[in-house]
């Protein structure tokens, strides 16, 4: 409704549109502006790609960063899960003695598993693995101990001492052992990973918030004149950025689809190597790619980051640009 | 419907552009706006456009006081105000078409509306084998004619004009006139800024004279052709 001439019915309101029909053309404008920023992005190739690469790029990196993260937590998991306590027995035990150990600690509340490793199987195991072979056979009598080994069901660290406390006060173990000096050390460096690669990826978003932002800017001072005749007659500001705002959106898809692009050709580069190291270590760690919703996530964040960059440019820049005159 | 009550408007540095104007242009009046180069005209007409506001004094179009309007509001005044530019102010890159749309999309048209509008706009100026053209490949004629269309192609009450055959020939100056007197004729208020006396004084109608900002003449303009 015009403000200045009551009665005057202005616009599309004048023409009595039924509701279900403006909200069909309401989406059907946005639609229509957002493939027309794309093909303003389209007239302008180089700049567009030059700027598509730089965001590529800037999210590549905490992209990376995130498996790389995801992937040690899939290594220092597996390693959690092999928190067992060795129980060394005394030598010259009764086997009856430790038979009954075994029982108690099956019957156990805080154990999963028990397994029982007699002094022969231990030497034959030695045997095979070692390679001494026939030189073991010289020995007069077999130096290694009964052995028992205990897998805690609760596998994190502090549970796991608490356990091996408690166990190493049976009479018949000699000494109990629990490696855990280097997990909980694993623990600490993936953790303080994990914040370095959040800080580094906070830096490298917020580096593409600039860059979409800059590219808005320059282009709305491109456009400084066109801006000035859609005001003078009677374009709002809300619709003069909206294109705007589809090019950043833009942006964003292009550029998490590039760098979704980029990091799995780096997976698929580094497949072979990574599985040549994990040959040797006789893992069977396999590299964990991109899942589908994380591929989701990185193109919303993309997304969202190139709807922001851009919304802060044109909310400083379109209400700065003023008509000076016919 | 337009009214200037002891309007003045003053610069930053002290220069007075206009010093106390009053006038009413009724509806569906027609009146020229006359004076020398940095004699107020073009000042007067953003005072009506909202692009500049008043020292002291208040303007008013239908009663309501231009200066109640708050920043958010100004597009949709502006809609109500068709201007004419003497730098045509067309959008280069566009066609005739996209430029005399651009009003109608901003009001939400679409479809056959908008395209039976724009072609209605662009006949009346005789421009309408030109649609697909870019402005680049117009005359200064044709281009003027084009920023007319845009101005009238929403139907606004009230019709601006600065200087609009500032860049024409005779003929086509007295041609473009002729399509501001074919909308007065349909009940739009119309105000045109020219210098063009000669052309004001044969018109025959209203004209205010500015002169140093204040206002020494309202009413027919008396001129003798030179011999």
């Amino acid at each position: 409704m015009s403000i200045l001439f009551t009665g005057r019915a202005t616009g599309a309101a004048a023409k009595k549109i039924s509701l279900l029909r403006r909200f069909i053309m309401f989406w059907l404008n946005h639609a229509r502006q957002a493939v027309a920023s794309l093909g303003e992005l389209w007239r302008t190739p180089s700049a567009s790609i030059l700027t598509i690469a730089v965001l590529g790029v800037s999210l590549t990196l905490p992209a990376t960063l995130h498996l790389l993260v995801k992937n040690m937590q899939q290594i220092s998991s597996s390693f959690t899960q092999a928190a067992e306590i060795s129980l060394y027995i005394r030598e010259q035990t009764p086997d009856n003695q430790v038979q009954s150990l075994v029982a108690i600690l099956q019957a156990d509340r805080d154990i999963s598993q028990v397994i029982f490793v007699s002094k022969q199987q231990a030497m034959t195991e030695f045997q095979e693995i070692s390679g001494f072979g026939a030189a073991l056979n010289y020995l007069d009598s077999n130096p290694l101990p009964d052995v028992i080994r205990v897998l805690p069901k609760n596998t994190a660290p502090e549970a796991a001492q608490l356990l091996l406390k408690r166990l190493s006060n049976e009479r018949i173990v000699d000494f109990a052992k629990l490696d855990i000096d280097w997990l909980t050390r694993l623990n600490a460096i993936v953790s303080m990973l994990q914040q370095a690669v959040a800080i580094i990826a906070l830096l490298l978003l917020s580096a593409v918030l600039l860059i979409v932002g800059n590219t808005i800017r320059l282009s709305i001072m491109n456009k400084k004149d066109e801006i000035e005749v859609m005001k003078l007659v009677g374009a709002t500001d809300a619709f003069i950025q909206r294109p705007f705002l589809y090019t950043g959106v833009w942006f964003g898809i292009f550029g998490g689809l590039l760098a979704f692009l980029v990091v799995e050709l780096m997976l698929w580069w580094l497949q072979g190597a990574i599985s040549n190291v994990t040959a040797l270590y006789q893992s069977d760690f396999s590299l964990m790619a991109m899942s589908f919703q994380e591929f989701i996530g990185l193109l919303i964040i993309a997304v969202l980051l190139g709807l922001a960059g851009s919304y802060l440019s044109v909310r400083r820049h379109i209400s700065a640009i003023e008509p000076t005159g016919p | 419907m337009l009214q200037f009550d002891q309007v003045s408007k003053s610069y930053p540095g002290g220069f007075v552009a206009l010093d106390r104007i009053s006038f009413r242009l009724e509806k569906g009046e027609m009146a020229f706006l006359t004076g020398h180069s940095g004699a107020g005209k073009s000042t007067l007409l953003k005072l009506i456009s909202l692009i500049e506001r008043p020292s002291a004094g208040r303007v008013l179009i239908n009663d309501i006081e231009l200066s109640r309007i708050k920043r958010s509001q100004i597009p949709f005044v502006r809609r109500d105000v068709g201007i004419i530019f003497q730098n045509h102010r067309l959008l280069m890159n566009h066609t005739v078409f996209d430029n005399v749309a651009l009003p109608l999309v901003i009001e939400g048209f679409t479809g056959k509306e908008m395209v039976k509008r724009v072609h209605a706009a662009l006949d009346k100026v005789g421009l309408l084998d030109k649609v697909r053209c870019l402005p680049a490949t117009l005359s200064g004629g044709e281009q003027q004619r084009v920023g007319i269309a845009r101005a009238v192609v929403n139907k606004p009450p009230l019709l601006l004009a600065d200087e609009p055959t500032g860049n024409l020939d005779p003929d086509l100056s007295k041609d473009t006139m002729r399509v501001f007197e074919a909308f007065n004729q349909v009940g739009v208020s119309v105000l045109v800024a020219t210098h063009d006396l000669g052309l004001v004084a044969r018109m025959k109608y209203r004209t205010l004279t500015l002169k140093h900002g204040r206002m020494i003449n309202d009413g027919l303009l008396q001129y003798q052709e030179p011999v």
